[in-house]
């Protein structure tokens, strides 16, 4: 696929199990590739996805699993924007202080690296909070 | 569904876990249950040989900082090896080279703990 037009829509809905996550990582990483991203770059967008996701799963679906999330990639302008919608519990990324790496692997604190990663992979990482009590996070990538 | 498999094998005193395919939230339980059943065998030395893994997220990392601090106190450690660049990228934006050993291959990981035992 060389498909590089621009406005490219693509939208992915599956419910809320850890087990769908290698289906969603397929699915951004197709969506990635006909972008025009190298492998490498291609590699990082799923990794922020599967990040992201996961912290739904986790934290805003408390591993229910016949819950909801929604995948919404666009393509435009050398900029792929890719946002993931939940409608559980909202999440406050302000609470979740940036780690001091160091620190955090003697308190073994394990959460809060997936927030982490997403911002080193992507260059843009925003949460907002929609109407009917969604959420969702945007991740930004540019095709350099 | 993510294809995943861990294998343990003995090396001496060492345990060496095999990783294999993509370790994620969905499968790294099944690394944690290895790591238990080393932890009931009194087994602390562990390698973890990465050389079939493509693709780790931050949950497979933290199955290795939940269980690093119980192997070194008792005189054991979780060492790795064998890692592609895609992988070690991952461990070291989170900074894991700064507390853990890594090795090119297997065997240099494996004497690194018959090293500490002699001393």
């Amino acid at each position: 696929m060389t498909s590089k037009t621009n406005n490219i829509n693509k939208e992915l809905t599956v419910k809320s199990t850890t087990n769908n996550l290698a289906i969603i990582r397929e699915f951004v990483e197709n969506v990635a590739r006909e972008s025009g991203f190298s492998k490498e770059i291609v590699s990082k967008i799923s990794l922020a996805v599967d990040e992201a996701c996961t912290n739904v799963i986790k934290h805003a679906y408390k591993f229910s699993p016949d819950r909801e999330i929604k995948i919404l990639t666009q393509f435009n302008d050398s900029k792929l924007t890719i946002r993931i919608t939940d409608s559980g519990d909202k999440f406050d990324p302000n609470l979740i202080p940036e780690p001091n790496l160091k620190e955090y692997h003697k308190q073994k604190k394990v959460g809060g690296l997936g927030m982490f990663l997403m911002k080193k992979l992507m260059d843009e990482v925003q949460y907002h909070t929609l109407s009917g009590n969604q959420n969702q996070v945007v991740l930004v990538k540019y095709l350099a | 569904m993510a294809d995943f498999n861990v294998n343990v094998r003995g090396v001496g005193s060492v345990s060496v876990i095999d990783v294999k395919g993509y370790l994620d939230a969905h499968t790294a339980p099944q690394l944690e249950n290895a790591f238990n059943q080393l932890i009931d065998g009194s087994k602390y030395k562990v390698v973890v040989n990465f050389n079939d893994l493509s693709y780790i997220s931050s949950a497979g990392l933290g199955v290795f900082m939940a269980y690093v601090e119980t192997m070194r106190e008792n005189k054991g450690d979780i060492k790795f090896s064998n890692m592609q660049d895609g992988v070690y990228n991952i461990f070291d934006l989170l900074g894991f080279p700064m507390l853990y050993e890594f090795y090119k291959n297997e065997n240099e990981a494996i004497e690194k703990f018959k090293e500490s035992i002699s001393k």
